[in-house]
């Protein structure tokens, strides 16, 4: 790991919550809005022959939950080595020796 | 061959390779009994998580639930998915860089107090017992219904009912690999268990997906299925299936969404699969694929319950109720196993009282049978119910175990315990917690069911706000999160003895004592308790004084999964 990482830990911490704040607005919108509070007036339209409210509250909103979680991991590993708080690929944190 | 030794072909071969991994995997320690020496690979962990999470309820009743409420079955199918993207963005991987082994650890350090711990470990407690009671009935129920004529001479010799011996059958061996090989043993069991169940719940689904539109994907076969069942629904005078809010109005569908969402990020038993990993990193990779392996099952359950419900509507509008009696080899099978009562199908049965005399459970287990697959794949889906509920009962056993061995025996009252003994002490409470368990499976007690479906509300409103305060909140201090998590509970538990009294007290006071909370049913109401738990933990924490500094060092240092030196930590401050 280098000296001077790209970023400093500040700004990794309001980077993540950002991120993290942005994902689940998705989850909200995606899980509430388009699948329960719209839902009947989405059914008018059709996808693939489904009415889509009733497809996004059994299949699509699943389907977007595994994408937010996949696209969690991947910026958040990415935005640990740009700030220099990744753990090395041989020592890991056991338990206990955390604080 | 029959299903009968079918099944017992299955159970035989996939009971011995459960056994085979426990001798396989023992343990010496208690690091590697509690989150299996932390050397779980990813996708494994992903593919265990998967197997504890889904229990028999998953597996055998969820696409019946769903294929009877149509629509509104949404809240189960988005409310057990959609609380993993709480849990891998706002507390997997911070409670993995924490480490130890338990939530109650983390409660009990993070609030500096063993009145916390001790409070978190009873909740864990209670709600893995009530789990686990249900998951072992669930055991005796597909023994007894699937291998009963083979059980019923040993039963008979014994004096005892085929489901006792069920129920014995699973206990032994859930004991005898996770006494064996605590942690580690249960979930290579788990992963074991995945493949098992994942194989008998996707075999019929393709194969009534083909018979239906030529189509073997479940996922595209049903823009074929669900107009002609709508169209069928509106014909026969019933509600269109894809339509919302015919059994649940929108307010309720929002509450138990966000109910079961919240209360399965606050489940103790998924929450510890995330301590087995080796970093951070293999957390939150850890819950991709978990919510990919529940997610292949999550969103085929809805295509079974369209294809079951098609081929049930089907029959009925071509032979009517007493046709279906008379000539489906099907509805006369389980007509026998007593989940279906077709003795009153008459020429004027309508179809609604056609399906209010069929058991939900007959969508996954009838699914075979309907779409006209062999026997070997008949006895192949009992294996699956007996996989899913095997694993999610030893995934609680080891919560369990934890919570009285590590948090109560361990950190509380002999804190100078020698490893060995700590070892032996676990392996007691496992053993202990198996007999209990399936005590309360052999002898159910009405009000344990009704408190299992409200777990996930009472988890919601306790553990859920004050870990993410605990987490992201620094100034979040112990008067404010032990105020916080009893008024939460409280509440919720009043409102639904309240909304539940004539099921509770079983029939002796007979109607609710309140209906609803201003609309708020009591499957939703953990929603409100949990606001209420983070209103007060939030108020009292601000008029009260500031964790120590060491507590605020802990919730900076749990920001990064790397750990870092005091210097750097004081950089930040």
């Amino acid at each position: 790991m280098s000296d001077r990482p790209d970023i400093d830990r500040v700004t990794y911490w309001k980077t993540q919550i950002r991120r993290t704040s942005i994902l689940l607005i998705v989850w909200f919108v995606v899980a509430y809005v388009m699948s329960i509070f719209l839902a009947e007036t989405l059914n008018s339209i059709s996808f693939g022959g489904i009415p889509f409210g009733f497809w996004m509250a059994q299949q699509g909103s699943i389907f977007v939950f595994v994408s937010l979680v996949l696209i969690y991991a991947v910026t958040a590993d990415q935005l640990d080595k740009d700030a220099g708080v990744a753990e090395s690929d041989d020592s890991t944190s056991a338990p206990g020796e955390s604080h | 061959m029959s299903i009968l030794t079918w099944t017992a072909i299955w159970v035989v071969i996939t009971f011995s390779v459960y056994i085979g991994i426990a001798i396989w995997s023992r343990v010496a320690d208690t690091k590697g009994f509690y989150v299996a020496g932390q050397g779980i690979p990813t996708v494994a962990n992903g593919m265990a998580v998967g197997a504890d999470w889904m229990s028999a309820a998953s597996f055998i009743s969820m696409a019946g639930l769903v294929s009877f409420m149509g629509f509104d079955g949404s809240v189960y199918l988005m409310g057990w998915t959609g609380g993993y993207v709480l849990l891998a963005l706002l507390l997997a991987p911070y409670l993995r860089k924490f480490g130890k082994y338990t939530v109650p650890d983390f409660v009990g350090t993070r609030y500096y107090s063993d009145t916390a711990r001790v409070v978190a470990a009873v909740a864990a407690l209670f709600v893995s017992f009530t789990y686990v009671a249900g998951q072992m009935r669930g055991v005796g129920v597909v023994f007894s219904r699937f291998l009963g004529p083979f059980l019923e001479p040993l039963a008979a010799g014994l004096g005892v009912e085929v489901i006792t011996i069920g129920v014995i059958i699973g206990m032994s061996i859930v004991a005898l690999y996770a006494v064996l090989g605590g942690m580690k043993g249960v979930t290579w069991t788990q992963v074991t268990q995945y493949c098992v169940l994942i194989v008998a719940y996707m075999i019929p689904a393709v194969a009534i997906a083909f018979d239906l539109t030529g189509n073997p994907i479940p996922h595209g076969a049903i823009g074929e299925v669900l107009p002609r069942l709508d169209q069928l629904q509106t014909d026969l005078g019933l509600n269109a299936y894809s339509g919302p809010f015919a059994n649940l109005d929108m307010l309720n569908v929002f509450c138990i969404t966000f109910v079961l969402m919240t209360g399965t990020a606050g489940l103790p038993h998924v929450i510890v699969r995330f301590y087995t990993v080796r970093s951070v990193k293999a957390a939150r990779w850890s819950a991709v694929w978990a919510l990919v392996f529940i997610g292949i099952l999550y969103t085929v359950a809805p295509a079974v319950a369209m294809f079951s419900r098609l081929e049930i509507l089907q029959s009925f509008s071509e032979l009517g109720a007493q046709g279906m009696a008379q000539q489906l080899g099907w509805v006369q099978n389980w007509t026998q196993a007593g989940l279906i009562e077709s003795s009153n199908w008459g020429p004027n049965t309508s179809v609604q009282q056609l399906l209010n005399t069929i058991d939900q459970d007959i969508i996954v287990l009838a699914t075979p049978e309907l779409a006209g697959l062999s026997n070997w794949v008949v006895g192949l889906v009992a294996a699956g119910g007996l996989a899913a509920a095997l694993s999610t009962a030893s995934g609680l056993m080891i919560v369990i175990s934890s919570s009285l061995a590590h948090d109560v025996y361990g950190e509380v009252i002999n804190p100078e315990a020698s490893e060995q003994r700590r070892l032996r002490v676990g392996r007691i409470a496992i053993f202990a917690g198996v007999v209990v368990a399936g005590l309360a499976g052999i002898y159910p007690l009405g009000f344990v069911a009704e408190v299992v479906a409200f777990a996930f509300g009472l988890a919601a409103a306790s553990f859920f706000p004050i870990l993410v305060l605990g987490i992201f909140w620094k100034k979040c201090n112990r008067q404010g999160a032990v105020a916080g998590m009893i008024t939460g509970l409280a509440f919720t538990f009043i409102m639904i003895i309240l909304m539940r009294a004539h099921v509770v007290t079983e029939g002796a006071i007979p109607d609710p004592i309140i209906e609803t909370f201003f609309g708020v049913g009591a499957q939703g109401i953990g929603i409100v308790g949990m606001i209420l738990n983070f209103a007060v933990t939030i108020l009292v924490s601000l008029n009260t004084a500031n964790p120590p500094q060491d507590v605020q060092d802990l919730v900076e240092q749990v920001r990064y999964p790397r750990e870092l030196t005091d210097e750097e930590l004081r950089e930040v401050a």
